[in-house]
């Protein structure tokens, strides 16, 4: 008995303890010595794996940002790929630090679902893929097409708001993971595939014949694109959030991978001195070292040279900048003043 | 443990320690303290957790609009559909494709599992290869092959395989004519219930005319003609009050009629066919339970072949197979869920998977798709277990 209520007593006192010790995520992810990211499983440009399975893709610099911002090392990173199913369950339960995965900002997910949208890496839209041999020019001929998309996902109730206010018919083919519902709508069963416009266009050049098939012009949606972590920790939501910032910052400073040690140290813009560290204290309120914004542009490079190489003219894919510019070229990327 | 007290009392209080009654029941409060406690602690967790991450909680989302579409639906399912009818929706996927399984599955089984015992050398070297090779190869692989290989190489819309008019077979899937009623259509129906009154009607006299007089009759196929003619003469007294609308190639697709979806059969016959190679072997282990014996003095006493099978070997043999076909059942309902792999909208898919994501109530949804599997298991094996007592052998 003695025996017994001993180990009884144990465990239970073992369970207590589980519900007390519940640091910020910062201090995890410290300890760890790693960020856990949670990224998509294939989609060029935003996070694909090479054939060596190292991940690349401007979601993916963002969750290189974050371990720069932490460790002065971006390569303190280890990916989760997930499906659009399966994102959020991840997020929440903690199995990722955080969710860098084209994941589209809306208000019930930033505020029913326990979430909490950090900016915006990628401003994109809604669009539609058709074979080039249906003759379709426009989404509004698409009057009862079957259609293919990833289950899980706003696309699929925007699908379903496009048709129904164009008073169009259509079937619905909704599967479990995007690389399904590629193959499906590749081999016949939809005539049309939709996802967001840049996702559009890193599936067609993955697919056998890419001239096969168009991207229609309509854009149906706002599609804002951006990391995601958990309600309730505003320590680390800071963290996330001004990593984007200070590369967008750098952007507008003109700091780039090559010149941030000569900026450092020679800077006459306040500005650039307070961002890379060399004047002022601004890391240390957030928990983390003072050159945190430097590591992340001397590894990284600013937001416009993350969005070339993976996505814009640097790449394969080659998307325009278009509302992705700086605000100061006509675009809606922003950075607040770093002081 | 009355005994005890009565013997011991206050001189063995000392010793309670050692009374194996008392510690059989300390035992069991402490373990079931501490069932409460996990599941307190458990509960408590999550509530706190889902408050600090400002997760809402409750079914009410239930009935907000969902905003997406399901391609296939036994009720109407529009515009302004709730969660909680997506929900429905898809729980009448799963017992669609789950019930058309089982049936399906059961007489591919039974046919298989017999003809493994046939005495024609290919016919059974041929149910061992399929009971092998569907057996030993997973479901989710079979799903795909289904679903990728075989439906996707069919031809596209325009080039549909079309055996007669009005049956059109293509990638999108099987387009078939549907009746459209008119008045007195109701004659119909009533007629068919009439018919299978008469059959079971038929069935009854007949049994009962063989046990008096000892005189056959084919009850079977009268029956079966009552069933079959009754609704035809129904029909054509009342001037065929239905027309077929028939699937027509407008646009895209073809539009009207009924179709079967792909994903559907794909589902259906990766389920169907690989439960049935279960089936199978449990109809050959139900045949060979029962004595080589039974068969030999039934055929002493001049009974054909295919008589002895139906009315001396199945009859005992049920009772050694019922049990493990009841596991199977289970499995073929719960392996439903697979179909969420090929965008088959089921349980799993719809509710687990677009209804989960769409609201973030995992909780609550995962309890609600756990409550409909384990709630139609146990309907199953109800079902099961009254069947199988009723043809378990009656001891006298």
């Amino acid at each position: 008995m003695n025996k017994l209520s001993q180990i009884t007593i144990g465990a239970l006192l073992a369970l207590g303890t589980v519900s007390a010790a519940q640091a910020g995520t910062l201090d995890d992810v410290k300890k760890k010595g790693f960020v856990q990211c949670g990224v998509s499983a294939g989609l060029a440009g935003f996070s694909a794996p090479d054939d060596k399975g190292n991940y690349s893709g401007i979601d993916v610099d963002i969750c290189k940002a974050v371990a720069a911002a932490v460790f002065g090392d971006a390569t303190k990173v280890k990916f989760t790929p997930l499906t659009a199913k399966e994102r959020f369950t991840a997020l929440q339960s903690g199995e990722v630090d955080l969710l860098s995965r084209n994941t589209t900002w809306t208000l019930n997910r930033d505020t029913a679902q326990g979430l909490s949208f950090t900016g915006v890496t990628y401003y994109g839209g809604q669009g539609f893929m058709v074979r080039k041999s249906l003759g379709v020019k426009s989404a509004k001929e698409l009057d009862g097409a079957s259609v293919c998309t990833e289950t899980g996902t706003t696309t699929e109730l925007n699908l379903s708001d496009y048709f129904k206010s164009n008073g169009l018919k259509y079937t619905v083919v909704a599967l479990g993971s995007n690389s399904e519902a590629v193959a499906a709508y590749d081999s016949g069963r939809c005539d049309a595939y939709t996802t967001d416009a840049s996702g559009l266009y890193a599936t067609r050049i993955a697919l056998a014949k890419p001239d096969d098939h168009i991207v229609l012009p309509e854009i149906i949606s706002k599609e804002p694109l951006g990391p995601v972590v958990r309600q309730g920790d505003s320590q680390w939501f800071g963290v996330v959030k001004w990593s984007l910032f200070a590369l967008v910052a750098a952007e507008e400073y003109g700091v780039t991978a090559a010149n941030v040690d000569e900026s450092k140290a020679s800077s006459a813009n306040p500005e650039v001195k307070r961002l890379l560290g060399a004047e002022g204290e601004f890391g240390t309120p957030m928990g983390l070292p003072n050159d945190w914004a430097y590591q992340i542009v001397k590894q990284l490079g600013n937001y416009g040279e993350v969005f070339d190489r993976n996505v814009g003219a640097g790449s394969p894919l080659k998307i325009d900048r278009g509302i992705n510019a700086l605000w100061s070229k006509g675009g809606l990327q922003y950075a607040p003043p770093f002081r | 443990m009355a005994k005890q007290d009565g013997a011991g009392g206050g001189a063995r209080r000392a010793s309670l320690l050692y009374d194996p009654a008392f510690r059989g029941i300390a035992f069991q409060v402490v373990l079931l303290a501490v069932v409460l406690f996990v599941g307190w602690y458990l509960y408590h967790n999550t509530t706190q957790n889902l408050a600090q991450r400002n997760i809402a909680s409750g079914f009410g989302f239930l009935s907000q609009p969902a905003g997406f579409d399901i391609i296939q639906a036994m009720i109407p399912y529009g515009s302004n559909a709730t969660y909680g009818e997506a929900f429905v929706v898809a729980l009448l996927n799963t017992l669609l494709i789950s019930l058309i399984g089982i049936v399906l599955a059961t007489v591919i089984g039974f046919i298989v599992g017999i003809s493994r015992l046939s005495n024609n050398w290919i016919v059974a070297r041929l149910a061992t290869i399929y009971v092998e090779v569907l057996r030993n190869t997973p479901l989710l692989l079979q799903i795909f092959f289904w679903y990728f290989a075989v439906l996707r190489a069919l031809p596209g819309p325009r080039q549909s395989i079309s055996p007669v008019d009005g049956i059109y077979l293509n990638q999108r899937g099987l387009y078939m004519p549907v009746p459209v009623t008119e008045p007195g259509f109701w004659t119909i129906p009533v007629a068919f219930i009439l018919g299978i009154a008469a059959a079971v009607g038929i069935s009854v006299w007949a049994r009962r005319r063989l046990m008096a007089t000892g005189q056959q009759f084919p009850a079977f196929w009268a029956g079966l003609a009552a069933i079959v003619l009754l609704p035809v003469l129904a029909a054509l007294v009342t001037g065929v009050p239905f027309t077929f609308e028939l699937p027509e190639l407008k646009g895209f697709n073809f539009q009207g009629g009924l179709v079967l979806i792909p994903e559907f059969m794909a589902v259906l016959f990766a389920l169907s066919l690989y439960t049935a190679s279960f089936i199978a072997e449990v109809v050959r282990s139900g045949i060979l339970a029962v004595s080589k014996g039974q068969t030999e003095a039934a055929h002493a006493l001049g009974i054909r072949q295919g008589l002895t099978l139906r009315l001396v070997v199945i009859p005992q043999a049920l009772r050694v197979m019922i049990p493990p076909m009841t596991s199977q059942y289970l499995n073929l309902l719960k392996n439903s869920s697979l179909g969420a792999a090929v965008g088959y909208p089921e349980l799993v898919a719809v509710v687990a998977g677009t209804v989960l994501n769409q609201t973030g109530q995992a909780i609550e949804v995962i309890t609600l798709t756990m409550a409909v599997y384990l709630t139609f298991s146990l309907l199953i094996s109800l079902f099961m277990n009254w069947y199988n007592a009723r043809k378990a052998l009656v001891e006298r």
